[in-house]
């Protein structure tokens, strides 16, 4: 396997796009992204996306977007792992570069979640359908049983929840891409509207349209095109259990720990050694969850790690910089090629307000459902 | 929904039908093909035990317009007497009333309609019993 260089990066505003259509937006990311990169041609390209086909009714999003992106015939695939779905497409790039059988991939995600009316019900397919969403559970539901079970084994507050959702908030206020770009306050996310005991509307990742797209090249290609040089140090995929009652915890997911020992093994680092990382806060409690799993915090010790500010930026463990899933918005397919975008301009040194000081190191952490896929990738600036 | 998918459903939802791995007595639930403990393919039928705990839950004020005319409703994690565990709704409750760590029995109940004409669909929900 050869060295593998992210060398562009592009993506359109996340939010209620209402004058664009999946088309549009998934080609101007595109777009934008080969541009950044410099390069006259990519060799083949992955769109990640959830559900195309029940969002907006259009299936074969591959050949769609590589006809509307004017680059056919190259192969165009689309890839799916429901949340997970734009670290899978990118996963595929890499792996396609780094084997050698091609130099230039385009990597992208994309959804447009409000060309639909019953959002929940599409997002629920990301769950086992005949023994999780028959009976009426929803995704935010499905969270709400792990916060309440986290809750309830390590006597968490509901004060420690909200502080997730403020901190980002605050980061993705520095955001112009951002959906939302104002602060809130911890009051205001425990006096939001329930949506599923205990979890509150200003603990849910909202409904977003948006895209992200990222060139992703052999370091030979990389080397002649620029001087910052961001290399994948890492890449890990998992999968777990699809219904949340199959597992043996409810406050822990296996998936993340397992992918987070690969990546730590592939790229010889240690949690410690990380300066900046993306998590995937669906929730507020999945950001909690997850920052345990990674191993960033003890079992049981995220929440007041939340509480007490430890993840916001100016601290030792910045956790979702750019606002997270929960301010800069969840278009689900572009959720985590947005992750990685952070991350490269987080080592790149052009984060602007959000710039974590010294970053070399930084992780990006993406699940589908409630972690039955997960993938996760290290990047470093060399 | 088409019938035949419903209809699938049925030993599992009315009659709490599992598979016993024969070879280490893991029960999953629906059964399946192959153990995902120990791999083997060899299955009994067993039936679930009808009680058990409850694990977690959380009460589901916004759902999918199938499920809109419900709301407030609790749905949970029940971890039966034989170590099997289901997601089902928490029935006849009160918001108040529901506890991690009680006992539930799991009733025959409706759980949804199929639309106007559609079909009644009919499966298990759990029920505190003390
Ligand atoms: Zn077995």
């Amino acid at each position: 396997m050869r060295d593998v260089a992210v060398i562009g990066i592009g993506m359109t505003q996340f939010g209620e796009l209402w004058g664009k259509s999946l088309k549009d937006i998934f080609v101007e990311a595109a777009l934008k992204a080969t541009e950044d990169s410099g390069v006259d041609h990519i060799d083949s390209m992955y769109v990640g996306a959830m559900s195309s086909g029940l969002f907006v009714g259009q299936e074969h999003l591959g050949a769609v977007m590589a006809d509307y992106l004017a680059v056919t015939p190259i192969p165009a695939t689309h890839i799916e792992s429901a949340c997970a779905s734009g670290g899978a497409a990118f996963r595929q790039a890499y792996l396609e570069v780094a084997s050698g059988a091609s130099d230039i991939v385009l990597a992208g995600g994309v959804e447009k979640m409000t060309d639909t009316s019953d959002v929940t019900e599409v997002l629920a397919t990301a769950a086992d359908q005949e023994y999780e969403v028959f009976h009426g559970v929803t995704f935010p539901g499905l969270y709400a049983l792990m916060a309440n079970a986290y809750m309830h084994q390590y006597k968490a507050t509901r004060e420690q929840l909200a502080a997730v959702a403020v901190k980002n908030h605050r980061n993705g206020a520095k955001n112009p891409n951002a959906q939302y770009r104002n602060e809130i306050t911890p009051e205001q996310v425990m006096t939001s509207t329930m949506v599923a005991d205990p979890l509150r509307l200003l603990d849910c990742s909202p409904v977003s349209d948006g895209a992200a797209a990222v060139i992703v090249a052999s370091m030979d290609v990389a080397k002649k095109m620029k001087k910052n040089l961001i290399r994948v140090k890492a890449s890990a995929q998992t999968s777990g259990t699809i219904a949340l009652h199959s597992r043996e915890s409810f406050t822990t997911l296996p998936s993340v720990v397992r992918a987070a020992e690969k990546t730590y093994t592939m790229a010889g680092v240690t949690p410690d050694q990380i300066n900046v990382v993306e998590v995937h806060d669906c929730f507020t409690i999945a950001e909690i969850i997850v920052s345990e799993d990674l191993g960033f915090f003890e079992k049981g010790k995220g929440a007041e790690a939340a509480e007490k500010g430890l993840t916001s930026i100016e601290c030792k463990r910045p956790i979702n910089t750019s606002g997270g899933l929960k301010a800069k918005g969840h278009p689900v397919g572009a959720t985590w090629i947005a992750q990685i975008i952070e991350i490269y301009e987080q080592l790149s040194g052009t984060a602007g307000e959000r710039q974590v000081k010294n970053a070399r190191i930084g992780m990006t952490q993406n699940m589908g459902g409630t972690g039955a896929s997960c993938v996760i990738h290290i990047l470093e600036a060399i | 929904m088409i019938p035949s998918r419903y209809v699938r459903e049925i030993p599992q939802r009315y009659r709490l039908e599992g598979g016993k791995c024969l070879k280490c007595g893991h029960i999953n639930f629906p059964s399946r093909l192959i153990c995902p403990e120990c791999k083997s393919k060899e299955f009994e039928k067993t039936v679930l035990q009808d009680e058990g705990k409850l694990l977690t839950y959380t009460i589901i004020r916004v759902a999918a317009e199938k499920f809109s005319q419900e709301t407030p409703f609790a749905v949970g994690i029940v971890e039966l007497n034989d170590g099997v565990r289901v997601t089902c709704q928490i029935a006849d409750a009160e918001e108040g009333d529901i506890q991690i760590g009680q006992r539930i029995k799991l009733v025959f109940r409706k759980i949804q309609e199929d639309g106007k004409a559609g079909i009644l669909c009919y499966g298990y929900k759990g029920v505190i019993v003390g």
